[in-house]
């Protein structure tokens, strides 16, 4: 998908530009993903049954990595997102840059995201 | 020891040594800038490591075969070159440990049982990494002691005319980084030392930043304890040292039990073996203790003459270099600095910047470096840190400088 690691990066900057704002109310500590090395604030809430997520980051790269989560989690079901598996990260060509031994809280994101399907799920039953 | 001292090693000779400094990363040519995280190893350390599993193994200090008296004279000969390393007085005043935390750790514990009592005070500064500041605190805690803190100003130098005013007959230690980590400031540890001696307190030195850039002697110094780890000093990880004065390890009580450390054990009582066993226990880290010896020897050929020159080249170097760039300001500006070099950029975030240099092959620290009392003071989330040993170069310098502004270019557009 792309051609040499610019590209990525570029992709993912700009991912992150493009990012809807997060509520200045879901900025706070309450929100924050930890083990990431920049600032990640997640919130999600349940209408009609799909998760709206919105996210923001003090880091771009960390932002985009975030975006691109959204951008495939946004406005599913919780179920669905409970148990997708994570086989898109190794198709778009991120694998590499975004490995679980990178400082980018990349698994923390996902799995943040799926506690927010699970209990959304556990909610509706 | 060979005589190195009219023998100018060129920039390729020396990194001939250090076999990682030839790897790619990610397509690039390695720039290795986090030497303050740790220092890469020379040939002849990797080799005594392999040398040992092959040739030399045994347990130390007890057994009566062959083998085991040749390993425990390698380990002990280590601890004689620490000896003379440092100039300490005694060989049984080297203490092997897993590292300087531990041997902070050490210190805080013993000390702190033997001679901190309620309402006592314990002076750091605010230029201490993580490692002397929480073990101070922890024992602090337990004793309801209390602990002060030495400012500092904006260039990231300690305002000692606070300190004489901190010192009084409540102070039992003082606990000092000898070299910032997290900005490079060399601390007037001579001077910190005198002030305490006005008042017999004792002080530790957190050497870990400083013992491979310049030459260190505990008893020109006049320090009770100076503690470093072998894997910042071209050595490998787990092992340090704590040089502590023969009175007061001799005062101390022992930090952990069990083998080694003892000299006669019933289930009433025991006795406790002598300096340096008792601070000892269990079987110790003998490979690398031996490999470290190799690491000091290595040292000693290269100088520490060659070494200064060498990095305070690249720090000017890198420094002038460095502030060309639009934007980038530096943090830690002390008069006297070792070479490190912590920056942001303004406007973008150092996890951004470090991501960007990595995917140029350059390898430099980006976070807060486990002195958030520092970025505080700065009210910055961290910064981007490059770091550097003898062996780096000024091209080095020059593609540091161009994927700063690579990076840059990318993360603004």
């Amino acid at each position: 998908m792309f051609e040499d690691w610019d590209g990525k990066y570029e992709y993912l900057i700009d991912l992150g530009k493009d990012l809807p704002a997060i509520s200045a109310e879901y900025k706070t500590d309450d929100y924050k993903i930890k083990g990431c090395q920049s600032q990640v604030w997640l919130h999600a809430e349940l209408i009609g049954g799909r998760v709206r997520f919105t996210a923001d980051s003090d880091a771009i790269i960390t932002k985009g990595i975030i975006a691109l989560l959204v951008r495939v989690f946004d406005d599913e079901t919780p179920d669905a997102i409970a148990e997708a598996d994570l086989q898109f990260i190794n198709e778009i060509g991120l694998a590499q840059h975004l490995s679980p031994t990178r400082s980018n809280g990349l698994l923390s994101m996902i799995k943040q995201m799926k506690m927010y399907a699970i209990a959304f799920k556990v909610q509706n039953t | 020891m060979k005589d190195l001292a009219n023998t100018v090693l060129s920039s390729a000779e020396i990194r001939e040594q250090f076999p990682v400094l030839g790897i790619s990363v990610n397509g690039r040519p390695l720039v290795y800038l986090d030497n303050g995280a740790t220092s890469q190893k020379p040939k002849c350390v990797i080799d005594s490591l392999a040398k040992y599993y092959n040739e030399q193994n045994a347990n130390i200090h007890r057994g009566v075969h062959t083998l085991s008296q040749e390993a425990t004279s390698l380990f002990e000969s280590t601890r004689s070159s620490l000896k003379r390393f440092l100039n300490a007085e005694h060989e049984h005043e080297i203490i092997f440990t897993s590292g300087t935390t531990q041997g902070i750790n050490l210190v805080a514990h013993s000390f702190g049982k033997a001679f901190i009592n309620k309402g006592d005070e314990v002076i750091i500064s605010a230029l201490e990494h993580h490692s002397n500041i929480v073990p101070w605190q922890m024992m602090c805690e337990d004793k309801g002691a209390v602990l002060r803190v030495i400012p500092m100003n904006n260039a990231g130098e300690l305002d000692l005319s606070v300190l004489a005013s901190m010192l009084s007959n409540k102070t039992k230690i003082i606990a000092i980084t000898h070299v910032s980590n997290a900005l490079g400031t060399i601390n007037p540890v001579e001077e910190i030392i005198a002030l305490a001696k006005q008042y017999k307190i004792p002080v530790l030195i957190d050497g870990a930043q400083a013992v491979q850039h310049q030459q260190v002697d505990v008893r020109k110094l006049d320090c009770d304890f100076y503690v470093f780890s072998a894997h910042k000093m071209f050595g490998p990880t787990g092992v340090g040292v704590l040089y502590g004065k023969e009175k007061w390890l001799n005062a101390m009580p022992p930090y952990m039990g069990g083998g080694d450390m003892i000299k006669t054990v019933t289930f009433e009582k025991t006795e406790y073996n002598e300096l340096p066993h008792k601070f000892e226990a269990g079987t110790p880290n003998i490979a690398d203790v031996i490999a470290f010896g190799e690491s000091i020897r290595f040292m000693e050929e290269i100088g520490f003459d060659t070494i200064r020159i060498r990095e305070e080249e690249l720090l000017q170097y890198a420094t002038q270099k460095l502030s060309e760039i639009d934007g980038l300001r530096i943090f830690g500006t002390a008069a006297k600095k070792t070479g490190v070099i912590s920056f942001n950029i303004e406007g973008l975030h150092p996890y951004d910047v470090g991501t960007i240099l990595d995917q140029l092959g350059i390898a430099v620290r980006t976070g807060h470096h486990c002195t958030q009392p520092i970025m505080d003071y700065y009210r910055i989330p961290g910064t981007v840190r490059a770091s550097f040993a003898f062996y780096n170069t000024m091209e080095e310098v020059d593609v540091l400088s161009a994927g700063i502004k690579k990076a840059i270019k990318m993360l603004k557009r």
